[in-house]
């Protein structure tokens, strides 16, 4: 009964819940990446007490990877360490975090997971309820196997009509962050529904769960259905049979609707993810750097797309676009459809899985006054190297007409 | 007495530390680069016991603990928000950061006026102007956890389930 996070939460804890409530519940999954481990593995080695469960410990390193710098590979040696000395099965370095969580299966409809990344509230786009926690949290989890929870109110947010061309889901999303502000949803679920998300695939549907956390969101979350059901059995381990659920009677505290079909695409600047304007209004704002990647908008779909719009063209000679794959497999099937020959012939810079750029650790740092346009879900300032650069953020579609032009640009001609 | 640093609003924590300063888990290493950004004269100018003072949403942004790590480190006494962003204000409560949230004296206190806190009573003193604030109280599970000095000793001694019993 309830709201979706009501539902998985009284699903898991065999009672009605209703939001205000504080539960302790087990949790299926514990996630950390080689930016965070180091201090849950201080926390948990204060603490003194064994790990309750090693197959629920998942760790990633995608943050800074491969290491750019001897620090780096210090605490990652580190990690490595302990990860054997505890015999945790669950490490990978095959790309961003949140996007192999999902391939490897830890993801799944009705599950609740915990991770040390703003992020983690990624999976409720296959109707998981899962949230970043810190560090200290997390290395509490490892002994525990359990976390605490205030089941939060929810927000519905209703996206209906059909988009038009050029318009995608990061797009619908900004439009939201504009309208909804960073501080929108603070401890608030955010619910998905409407006609737009019933028929949307679930790798469009994951950027609305991922920029939850940019406007304060616990969770953001979407009904599971046979859409959810089936992205699941072709393009993840996850073991079914899996649940399919819905709100039931639920009490909103409040209903956002958005009519998609009247939308244009959308560009977040500088320097906040609610500074949301038209595309139109910035177009020939000169860029230094296009960075298509992140856990947000680097999916097979999203280089596709770029692809399609890059394919016989040339990107502008001063402006660098960057291609991060979300991660190996996506890598590995882009590769074999031609898609990364595309980016080659077209100039772009193809670099390995992770997540370096989006957190100026490597791989596309930004000098003073230089501006960035990106995939990512965030533009704070310095996030990208320099506190001096500007970062614009829009769909795959807009960086890569933007990639071409070498200014913001509309990616509506390019869509033949 | 300590001296208010005034922040604005949605203060994120990248703002607080960059992520390329992330490296460090030395609590005095990350407070040299606390709000080195947006605060040059942060780093070097707070003294212990000062307290910083923010409009809403402070902290928002990526899960980082070192953003409160940083804080505390710098010898912080007390975070006063408007409203804190839910992933800040529980990593906070876990490593020991004390915070208190109260719009009114987020509203009523200025860069660089003299401050105390209580901070069992929940109250805000600002001395420079005389005026006395009371912020919301924390729920008991969470007193709970700062009681103990942050979620790593209070399992030292106790187990989990006693934090919602």
């Amino acid at each position: 009964m309830g709201t979706l996070v009501e539902e998985i939460f009284s699903r898991r804890l065999g009672r009605t819940v209703n939001a205000g409530e504080i539960v302790m519940v087990n949790v299926d999954a514990i996630m950390s990446h080689d930016n965070t481990t180091p201090l849950a593995i201080k926390a948990f080695s204060e603490i003194g007490k064994p790990i309750r469960d090693t197959s629920k410990i998942v760790i990633h390193f995608d943050h800074a990877y491969p290491a750019p710098n001897q620090l780096a590979a210090e605490n990652q040696q580190k990690i490595v360490r302990f990860i054997q000395a505890q015999g945790i099965d669950n490490f990978y370095h095959r790309g961003v975090c949140h996007q192999v969580m999902i391939e490897e299966g830890y993801v799944k409809p009705g599950g609740i997971v915990i991770g040390a990344d703003s992020h983690t509230v990624t999976y409720g786009a296959l109707g998981c309820f899962s949230t970043g926690l810190g560090s200290s949290e997390i290395g509490a989890a490892w002994v525990t196997s359990k976390c605490w929870f205030k089941i939060p109110e929810t927000i519905l947010v209703r996206l209906e009509g059909n988009a038009p061309a050029g318009v995608y889901s990061k797009d619908v999303m900004l439009a939201l962050a504009g309208q909804l502000g960073m501080d929108g949803g603070t401890y608030r679920s955010l619910e998905f529904a409407g006609s737009y998300i019933d028929a949307l695939p679930a790798h469009a549907r994951i950027v609305f769960s991922n920029m939850s956390v940019e406007l304060g969101a616990k969770c953001g979350l979407i009904a599971p259905d046979q859409i959810t059901l089936d992205y699941l059995a072709s393009e993840t381990k996850a073991q079914g049979p899996f649940d399919q659920f819905t709100a039931v009677n639920p009490r909103y505290e409040r209903t956002i609707t958005i009519d998609v079909s009247a939308l244009q695409p959308m560009v977040a600047c500088h320097p906040d993810v609610d500074q949301v304007k038209p595309l139109a209004e910035m177009i020939g704002l000169t860029i230094d750097q296009v960075y298509l990647g992140t856990c947000t908008n680097a999916r097979y779909e999203d280089l596709e797309i770029a692809a399609g719009i890059l394919k016989g063209r040339q990107v502008s000679r001063f402006t660098r676009t960057l291609i991060t794959p979300a991660s190996q497999t996506i890598y590995e099937k882009a590769l074999a459809a031609g898609l990364i020959q595309i980016f080659l012939d077209a100039g772009c810079t193809v670099n390995a899985p992770g997540c370096g750029a989006c957190i100026g650790r490597h791989g596309g740092i930004l000098a003073p006054g230089e501006r960035a346009f990106t995939t990512m879900n965030r533009n704070f300032i310095g996030r990208m190297g320099s506190a001096e650069a500007e970062i614009y953020l829009g769909s795959p579609a807009a960086a890569a007409a933007t990639a071409i032009e070498g200014r913001i640009a509309d990616p509506r001609p390019y869509l033949a | 007495m300590s001296r208010a640093w005034k922040f604005g609003e949605s203060l994120n924590t990248d703002e607080i530390i960059p992520a390329r300063f992330n490296l460090t888990i030395v609590p005095q290493e990350l407070a040299q680069k606390v709000f080195c950004e947006v605060r040059p004269d942060f780093a070097p100018g707070v003294q212990p016991d000062d307290v910083v003072v923010a409009d809403a949403n402070f902290g928002c942004g990526s899960s980082r603990e070192h953003a409160p790590i940083a804080i505390r480190g710098a010898g912080v006494k007390v975070v006063i928000a408007a409203s804190f962003a839910r992933i800040f204000f529980r990593n906070a409560i876990n490593i020991g950061l004390p915070i208190m949230e109260c719009p009114e004296a987020a509203a009523g206190i200025s860069d660089g006026d003299e401050v105390d806190v209580d901070l069992t009573q929940g109250k805000i003193y600002n001395r420079t102007r005389g005026t006395e604030f009371q912020a919301a109280p924390l729920p008991a599970f969470v007193l709970k956890i700062s009681e103990a000095g942050g979620i790593v000793n209070f399992l030292k001694t106790h187990d989990v389930e006693e934090l919602t019993a």
